[in-house]
């Protein structure tokens, strides 16, 4: 059967794109961030999941406002990395695992989550910049990827307690798998951080410092937030915490942290990092 | 700021909510922007900027924004900061450069504001 070894959360904004295109790892202003993350890299040495399960946000490349899904499910072979209009160079495709998205969608529909399958979807920086982080090495990575988008940019968005939900919705879908799979959850984004408006620029460290501590132990503290909630404490894009929500619904009620990291500021954001792993 | 959830929904200064009302006001702006995905869309505009936003046709406001390069009035006419992200992006810009337009800011105040927040 397949199993869930564990999650892990990270920033996906697309300055670190290009700061690991330009291999700024030593760089003073950099290197605070990704010294976070050898860590990581070695517990996914140690764990060796098979598939990652990598929820994401898409932010204008393979949705546009004409239709904008709530959930959706990659369900394609591969998944396509393409220019997003400002330079980050498009990286090769990432292969999937179509036959377990297919399994994840028959679930999660019979589950009451009327998610959107896509068989074409191209993969932006909130899902690229994660595997780059935790694969450097794309000759050596043998994981394969389920995307997960969720809808970030035209407001309603779902609620936190929606998406923990569909979490642990996932979660029982996996462990309902006939293989013998190992899977990881990344959940990215995050943590508070606000491009637009007067109110650009603004952070909140008190705010990020008590998710990374809630999300362990009391995901559902975090649940009870509404979106408005998430927008005025983490500012407008920091509502991306809905999905660390849905990974960290994925592992289960007991899960033990095995690295953290936070960092002020990466671009516009305090970045935090956190390893899970199921019990 | 205290950190608990709220039951309240006053509004939150200094930010828009892309709505429903937001993105009807928008869609020919963010259009436009979502085309700049392309190199082609980007080559074509910057060939003939007033041409471009006609053929998605953009209302006077719009325009003037999209001509201003003013980020505030650009979301304020119903542009979308993640498409607004590739116009910002194809002109040479960043976050840092954008936030400091936004809130008034040098660059270089702008990024002191961000360490500031680390402390
Ligand atoms: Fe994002």
């Amino acid at each position: 059967m397949a199993k869930i070894v564990g999650g892990v959360t990270t920033s996906h904004i697309p300055a670190i794109g290009n700061a690991i295109a330009k291999e700024l790892f030593e760089d003073p202003y950099w290197k605070p961030f990704f010294d976070g993350y050898p860590a990581v890299r070695a517990w996914l040495d140690k764990v060796k999941p098979d598939v990652a399960i990598v929820v994401y946000n898409d932010h204008g490349l393979n949705f546009f406002l004409d239709k904008m899904p709530t959930f959706s499910v990659g369900a394609a072979f591969e998944y396509e990395n393409r220019d997003e209009g400002w330079g980050l160079q498009p990286l090769p495709p990432y292969p999937g695992d179509p036959e377990l998205s297919w399994h994840l969608i028959e679930s999660l529909v019979a589950d009451e989550f009327d998610i959107c399958s896509c068989q074409e979807m191209a993969v932006d920086h909130g899902f690229t910049v994660p595997m780059s982080l935790l694969w450097p090495d794309r000759a050596a990575r043998t994981v394969k990827t389920i995307p997960v988008a969720v809808n970030t940019v035209q407001h309603p968005l779902p609620t936190p307690a929606r998406c923990f939900k569909l979490g642990q919705a996932i979660g029982r879908a996996v462990e309902s798998y006939g293989k013998d799979l190992k899977v990881v959850v990344l959940g990215t984004g995050g943590l508070s951080h606000q491009l637009d408006g007067e109110r650009a620029g603004f952070i909140n460290k008190a705010f990020d410092l008590m998710c990374l501590e809630k999300i362990v132990d009391e995901p559902e503290t975090l649940a009870r937030y509404s979106i408005h909630d998430l927008v005025r404490l983490a500012g407008a894009q920091g509502a991306e915490l809905i999905l660390w929500l849905i990974m960290r619904g994925a592992l289960g009620d007991k899960v033990s942290k095995v690295h953290s990291n936070y960092h002020i500021p990466i671009s516009n954001t305090g970045a935090g990092l956190l390893v899970l792993e199921s019990a | 700021m205290p950190l608990q959830p709220s039951p309240t929904k006053d509004p939150i200064p200094g930010t828009v909510i892309f709505d429903g009302a937001m993105a009807m006001r928008g869609y020919a702006l963010n259009k436009m922007c979502y085309s700049f995905n392309e190199e082609a869309g980007r080559a074509a505009f910057l060939a003939d900027e007033d041409g471009y936003c006609d053929r998605f046709g953009l209302n006077e406001a719009q325009k003037a924004a999209i001509k201003a390069r003013n980020a505030l009035d650009l979301i304020a006419a119903g542009g979308n900061i993640y498409y607004l992200a590739k116009f910002i992006g194809m002109l040479g810009l960043n976050v840092q450069d954008v936030g400091a337009q936004q809130t008034g800011m040098t660059v270089e105040e702008f990024k002191a504001k961000l360490q500031a927040a680390g402390h």
